[in-house]
């Protein structure tokens, strides 16, 4: 008896990889669409990224069961869960996997304890009361457990949502963006409480989003989705700062994008100088490989621009160019300015106390400073 | 007022909307979750009663139950009598001239639960057969009140298949709404008024359950 103890002990962990390789036709507002992935997803979270009609939803469905694909194979801990050349298809229902659908679909007749408790059938009344009170606890929601989803409040009810796939214990576990209709202090906390959760059950945690915030705050690996397709993979630095396509741009959240033709190939600095728009404006980018006269796009997020009120001198930073403040609106916490430099206005994110320490308004004559390595290219 | 005759309706309306809840729940599941291509000739057929004449279903009926055919050969054997003229025969007759009125509104109301309800019973470990029970069931409450009471109330008021089927026996297969019809053939109109007024009363206080288990809030104006 002890020996085994001790063996399992020492055991590595139970793998717990989610492999996905499925090829499923599925239709879509523009005609049929095919979605052809392969992944494999390991314990902790792996956001799935990418815009609607991506086939990010589809393939969640494809993992759960609740859809069938074309073929492939999909398999948890090496265990296959469908598998067209084996003819497996197991039934949504025994795949023991947590699915938190967009819309939560919490069952509307029963209390969010019920709910909660809704998955562990098979177990006695008195385990499961305490297995569902230990995870409305961890939840934070053990005060609402009386109450039905139409009495508590949208981040209440995605708690009970999430909490009724976590407390079957399910070897994967499929969020549906499942935060998007959250304000952002509810979501920093819900996530800290999955991760929390998620420390102590290591398993495969497939998030859907198409907030580019959401992807850096959570990811530890994003896969970009595009048209059924996967685009892109890695860390979310990777993959979301240098991005090469153009929809992973839009989407990472990248305020200023313009278009831009190649003026010089600088191989010998690394660099390239790009005319915006129609110019006179010019920046210097990192070197891609293209010929002048190419066009480009090049998008710039507005918190990587730097603004100074007299001009700068011994920075690093290539490009630095007068302008003047358009207007300033304060958002949630920053404050967006728009700087126009001989006709390409730039929009600029700086905190408040910057706004107070150089005193700015519009009409002041300030200068734009921007990294060579935050101009990102995209291709046309 | 004839209460022997109105007993035994209300009997035979009871046995035969309870009977139609264990019957037509099996059916409303298949007709709603079925995908089979010619489900729509089952769901024709199963309409019927709504358009056909009385007299034509309580035709087939008695033929169907009659010594001549299988079914009422096989009741003989096992009763020495046949179905036909009798009180089963009647509630047999019941249940295919009710039968529509029952599982269109089960139908209808388990169609309209929504599937996304479904598909997170299934993620979280429950076989069909199981979601239909914990999730549909509950939350199919009002149309399984409104078949049952629908199917109650038109069982009440029927008069062309019970006449086919059941003659006009005392005590038997005698209902109200024959009742009605005799005593208006016999010239005594106070008592037959007697009898409708009942039934109208009745039925007015069944079909009301029924609206005002369905009734929606309040629709508000485009004004609003």
């Amino acid at each position: 008896m002890k020996k085994v103890v001790a063996a399992l002990a020492t055991a590595p962990a139970m793998s717990s990889e989610l492999e996905v390789r499925i090829r499923k036709r599925f239709p879509n507002p523009e005609g049929s669409f095919l979605l052809n992935v392969h992944f494999r997803a390991l314990a902790g979270f792996t956001i799935l990224f990418g815009a609607s009609g991506a086939g990010k939803t589809t393939l969640l469905d494809c993992i759960a069961g609740l859809a069938d694909p074309d073929e492939g194979r999909i398999a948890i801990g090496g265990e296959a869960a469908y598998d067209s050349d084996g003819k497996r298809n197991i039934a949504a229902w025994k795949r023991k996997i947590g699915y938190v659908l967009q819309d939560l679909a919490l069952f509307p007749h029963l209390t969010a304890e019920q709910n909660v408790a809704y998955g562990l059938q098979r177990l006695s009344a008195t385990e499961r009361q305490s297995r569902s009170r230990e995870m409305l606890n961890a939840f934070r929601i053990d005060h609402l457990r009386d109450r039905r989803p139409a009495q508590i409040s949208g981040g209440e009810r995605q708690r009970v949502a999430l909490a009724r796939a976590l407390v079957t214990e399910p070897r994967t576990l499929l969020l549906d963006e499942p935060l998007a209709a959250l304000d952002r202090p509810m979501k920093s906390q819900i996530i800290a409480d999955l991760r929390k959760w998620n420390q102590h059950n290591r398993i495969p945690i497939l998030f859907v989003t198409h907030s580019g915030e959401e992807v850096f705050a959570l990811g530890e690996e994003v896969i970009v989705l595009e048209a059924g397709k996967i685009v892109a993979q890695g860390r979310p630095k990777d993959v979301m700062h240098a991005p090469r396509l153009e929809t992973v741009a839009q989407l990472a959240g990248f305020e200023n994008v313009f278009y831009a033709t190649v003026v010089a190939v600088n191989e010998n600095r690394g660099t390239m100088t790009c005319r915006i728009g129609k110019g006179p404006l010019e920046l210097e980018t990192p070197l891609v490989r293209s010929e002048p006269g190419s066009r480009l796009r090049v998008g710039i997020q507005a918190g990587d621009i730097l603004l100074a009120t007299e001009s700068p001198r011994g920075l690093s930073a290539r490009n630095v160019v007068a302008g003047t403040i358009q207007r300033l609106e304060q958002r949630e916490g920053i404050v967006s300015a728009g700087v126009d430099c001989s006709g390409t206005e730039f929009d600029i994110h700086l905190t408040l106390a910057a706004r107070e320490a150089l005193k700015l308004a519009p009409g002041k004559k300030v200068w734009v400073v921007i990294k060579t390595h935050s101009c990102h290219l995209l291709r046309e | 007022m004839n209460w022997e005759a109105f007993w035994l309706t209300a009997r035979l309306a009871a046995i035969v909307s309870c009977a139609l809840v264990l019957i037509g729940i099996p059916i409303a599941y298949w007709l709603t979750y079925s995908r089979w291509r010619w489900k729509f000739l089952v769901e024709a057929a199963i309409a019927l009663p709504i358009v056909l004449p009385p007299t034509v279903l309580g035709f087939y009926v008695l033929v169907a139950l009659g010594s001549r055919s299988p079914l009422g050969r096989w009741w003989e054997s096992l009763t020495g009598h046949t179905l036909a003229f009798t009180f089963e025969g009647l509630v047999i007759g019941s249940l295919l001239y009710s039968l529509p009125f029952a599982v269109q509104p089960f139908a209808s109301s388990f169609g309209s639960i929504d599937s996304k309800l479904l598909r997170a019973s299934a993620t979280l470990g429950d076989s069909p057969l199981q979601t239909f029970r914990r999730v549909v069931l509950p939350l199919s409450k009002a149309g399984l009140i409104t078949g049952f009471t629908l199917s109650f109330a038109h069982t009440l008021g029927e008069f062309g298949v019970v006449l086919m089927v059941g003659g006009n026996i005392p005590g038997v297969t005698r209902t109200i709404s024959i009742d009605i019809f005799d005593q208006v053939q016999n010239g005594q109109y106070s008592s037959a008024n007697e009898t409708a007024l009942l039934l109208l009363v009745i039925s007015f206080v069944l079909l009301s359950v029924v609206y005002g288990l369905n009734r929606r809030p309040w629709v508000v104006g485009p004004w609003k």
